[in-house]
């Protein structure tokens, strides 16, 4: 037992602190919200360069990987500097491929290693379609982490009968709704019957909506145009579009993979890209059908959720070092703000919630263990957005601003803490499975 | 990076559990706070040592194996698992052994020591006053320099342990003319039975006598029960604050096994998903508080010193103990606010977690300060 980063780990955090300050982040996340993605794009670029995405990606498709523990190792700083893009939904594509027969694999894999390509996915679903994952394989921590291959399910992609543990989506109860701005409720098939202790979701009231005929879609759906002037609808559009899931960032995507219940497919398009509370983050709903690519996976989206968890891990380490630097700075009644102890106690209460954290991503990370990656991505995102919350409150109007730079990491801590498993999700995965081994 | 345990690690580990199966009392014992139960809890400890379990960290010579940081973490995770009882000697071998260790004489452990490690001498903590708490520094009880030793007097209170205990260790003010409060302080052993110290027992919330206050009056101290040099006794109680044992006052193997009993109560009793995710937030609570001793067990091993990250730590363990307690009353309803039951007594000692050991609000300013780099103020 050796719970440490080794030499070559750190270096590559701080090789890659020094290539995203350098880079000037802040400015390019800008441009990306704006929907301006050239910066963002050559940024991408090179991070590929310095490996992050193919530590997701085999070796034998010209990858580096798996490599999780280094992938959380940069995907801290990834989200230390608020770097946007699909970059979780680049390494879940990525997993989901790694489980594709090998001409797939061959074909799609290399681009993403070296960011020629930008993937996206849709999560799996609605909370209740989230298959609970058994337990592991042995019920004990292996000794060496499962490599990708082996975490993936055993069927060969195939049509939507290899899949028997996943309801088929029951498209025939939904209706096909034009996407409106006084729908907040994504259109989500009712969960399993599998998962009976789920409370009622937003699922349960979908059937009470009457179906709007296909022919009332809008030829330009309203958007909330004040988040995002300016920006028309990328892409094809399909009638009948489903409202969600969302990808992010499917209009800056280059890859675009629709996680559905039989499969994953090669989405041929998407839909009008909608804001997120987060700037840097565009939701888009990607057009259904296309090539099956890969069969639904367990370790796609564990690894999904542990890229997250880092990432919110960078997010809230970052919001800490702000705001304890502009607490030491700011001074009301003549000495720092940070002097009082009501403002100490809250930042300390953040710092105690990150370093917390810290331990469960990179134990997750060693594990691959579900529960362990449940356990890590609802603590960091917690961690992070509770930082959020503190770093809002000392910096004072000036944190409420758009304008300040601030604005980059407390919007995307509000973002992550319900991307890929929300924190109820993680619980009760926890509770379900996660007590023996620990 | 990795979380494997070697042969030998595991080895041990299968040795502490097999021995673990065939003594640990199949009914729990007394409680610690009463007559009976400290009796038979020292008793226990003189059970664990017969068999040089009771401190498995220590060099043999005093009644450990030698046991590394890493077999003491395993210890303390089957120990708990087990059901084991708790631990009378602890304070003891938790603080002042630590400090003898780095600031005793060779016949000063070699005195005090073994008798620690059987339970045969039990020590309790003699460091608040009535006007000394949080400002420990601020202590006024004296040690006065007269022939050969030292003459103590002054209240000490919150004594944990001291209505049944042997012994005590502690801060006296030998030299009431030091230019800073923290100066002039000495670090003393004196018995709770020896001439001039009556003790006092305090009732805690559930009216067990788990504390006591001292009066000490003109208590002789012979030269030999002096730790370290007389005037450098703040140094030396702060030096072991947040050394690796400071860090491991309360080892993640307690609160694992807390939590799987808190997970059982759960499947049994069931409850709403609120319950649900309160017993889940325990779980990884203490999944992240043994991965977070893992990590500092591996850089202590490294050679790096553990400094004030302890207060993380503190304020960690304490916020998580007391949170499952609440959430396994609150799943055991009406039935939760019955005292006596194994639940209610874990529940009024997590109450205390969050004051003893220096609050959590003085953990919180040294994380601060500390660790955060912001500047000091008036507390």
């Amino acid at each position: 037992m050796r719970f440490l980063l080794d030499a070559e780990q750190r270096a590559f955090a701080a090789s890659l602190d020094a290539l995203l300050t350098a880079a000037d982040t802040p400015a390019v996340v800008r441009e990306w919200s704006r929907g301006d993605h050239a910066s963002g794009r050559a940024l991408w670029s090179r991070l590929a360069e310095a490996g992050v995405f193919a530590l997701a990606v085999p070796e034998a498709y010209e990858g580096l990987g798996p490599r999780p523990v280094d992938l959380a190792v940069a995907f801290v700083e990834l989200g230390r500097h608020a770097v946007p893009g699909p970059l979780v939904e680049t390494v879940t594509a990525a997993v989901l491929l790694t489980g594709s027969d090998p001409s797939t694999a061959k074909r799609l894999l290399p681009g993403l290693a070296s960011g020629e390509t930008v993937a996206t996915v849709t999560p799996p679903g609605p909370a209740g379609s989230v298959p609970e994952q058994p337990p592991g394989p042995t019920g004990t921590v292996p000794e060496q982490p499962p490599g990708l291959a082996e975490t993936l399910p055993e069927q060969p992609p195939g049509p939507a009968g290899t899949v028997p543990e996943q309801p088929p989506r029951p498209t025939g109860t939904l209706p096909e709704q034009p996407p409106g701005p006084t729908e907040t409720v994504p259109e989500q098939p009712p969960g399993p019957a599998t998962v009976p202790e789920q409370p009622p979701g937003p699922a349960g009231t979908l059937p009470e909506q009457p179906p709007g005929p296909a022919t009332t879609l809008p030829e330009q759906p309203p958007e909330p145009t004040e988040a995002v002037p300016a920006q028309p609808p990328v892409g094809t559009r399909a009638p009948g579009l489903p409202q969600g899931p969302y990808a992010l960032d499917g209009d800056a995507a280059t890859l675009r993979l629709s996680w559905e219940p039989d499969g994953v497919r090669l989405s041929p398009g998407h839909g009008p890209a909608r804001a997120s509370l987060d700037p840097a983050r565009r939701l888009t709903p990607l057009t259904p059908g296309g090539e099956l690519l890969a069969a639904p996976s367990h370790a796609a989206l564990s690894w999904a959720r542990l890229a997250t968890a880092a990432q919110a891990l960078g997010v809230g380490l970052a919001l800490l070092d702000r705001t304890a630097d502009h607490v030491k700075r700011r001074h009301q009644f003549g000495v720092p703000v940070g002097s009082f102890q009501a403002v100490k106690h809250r930042l300390a209460d953040a710092k105690i919630a990150l370093e917390f954290a810290r331990p469960l991503v990179f134990g997750a990370a060693l594990t691959l263990d579900p529960a362990d990656i449940a356990a890590a991505k609802v603590t960091a995102c917690e961690a992070a957005y509770t930082t959020a919350l503190t770093a809002l409150r000392l910096h004072g109007a000036i944190g409420y601003t758009a304008e300040f730079d601030l604005s980059l990491w407390l919007t995307k801590a509000r973002a992550l803490r319900t991307a890929w498993g929300t924190p109820e999700e993680c619980r009760a995965l926890v509770v379900s499975a996660g007590d023996l081994r620990w | 990076m990795d979380l494997a345990f070697s042969p030998a690690d595991e080895a041990f580990r299968t040795e502490v559990r097999a021995w673990l199966h065939a003594h640990v009392p199949r009914e729990p014992l007394p409680s610690l706070e009463t007559e009976e139960g400290f009796a038979a809890h020292r008793a226990w400890e003189a059970e664990l040592a017969a068999d040089r379990w009771s401190v498995v960290d220590w060099p043999s010579e005093y009644g450990g194996r030698d046991a590394g940081l890493v077999h003491w973490l395993l210890f303390e995770e089957e120990y708990y698992a087990a059901g084991a009882p708790g631990r009378v000697g602890q304070n003891g071998i938790h603080l002042l052994a630590p400090t003898l260790f780095a600031h005793g004489t060779e016949e000063q452990r070699a005195r005090v020591l073994p008798p620690m490690a059987c339970g045969e001498v039990v020590w309790a903590q003699a460091w608040s006053e009535p006007e000394a708490g949080s400002d420990l520094a601020s202590l006024r009880a004296r040690a006065v320099r007269v022939d050969g030793g030292w003459r103590l007097s002054g209240q000490k209170t919150w004594s944990s342990r001291a209505a049944f205990a042997d012994r005590a260790f502690g801060l006296f003010r030998s030299d009431p003319d030091a230019p800073k409060p923290h100066q002039g302080l000495t670090y003393l052993m004196f018995g709770l039975r020896d001439p001039g110290v009556t003790v006092r027992p305090i009732a805690r919330l559930d009216g067990r006598p788990a504390f006591a206050e001292l009066f000490l009056d003109e208590v002789f101290v012979p030269d030999e029960d002096v730790i370290g040099a007389p005037g450098q006794g703040w140094r030396i109680a702060m030096s072991t604050a947040g050394n690796e044992r400071g860090l491991m006052l309360r080892s993640p193997g307690r609160f694992l096994a807390s939590a799987r009993r808190l997970a059982g109560l759960w499947r049994e009793r069931g409850g709403p998903v609120t319950a649900r995710d309160r017993v889940a937030d325990a779980l990884i609570g203490a999944r992240a508080y043994q991965l977070f001793t893992y990590a500092a067990a591996s850089r202590f091993l490294d050679g790096e010193a553990v400094g004030p990250e302890s207060s993380l730590n503190k304020v960690f363990w304490s916020e998580l103990d007391l949170a499952l307690h609440e959430t396994a009353l609150d799943l055991l309803g009406p039935e939760g606010e019955l005292a006596g039951t194994d639940w209610a007594d874990r529940y009024v000692f997590a109450l205390a977690g969050p004051l003893y050991a220096g609050t959590n609000e003085i953990q919180r300013d040294i994380i601060a300060e500390r660790l955060l780099g912001l500047p000091k103020g008036r507390r």
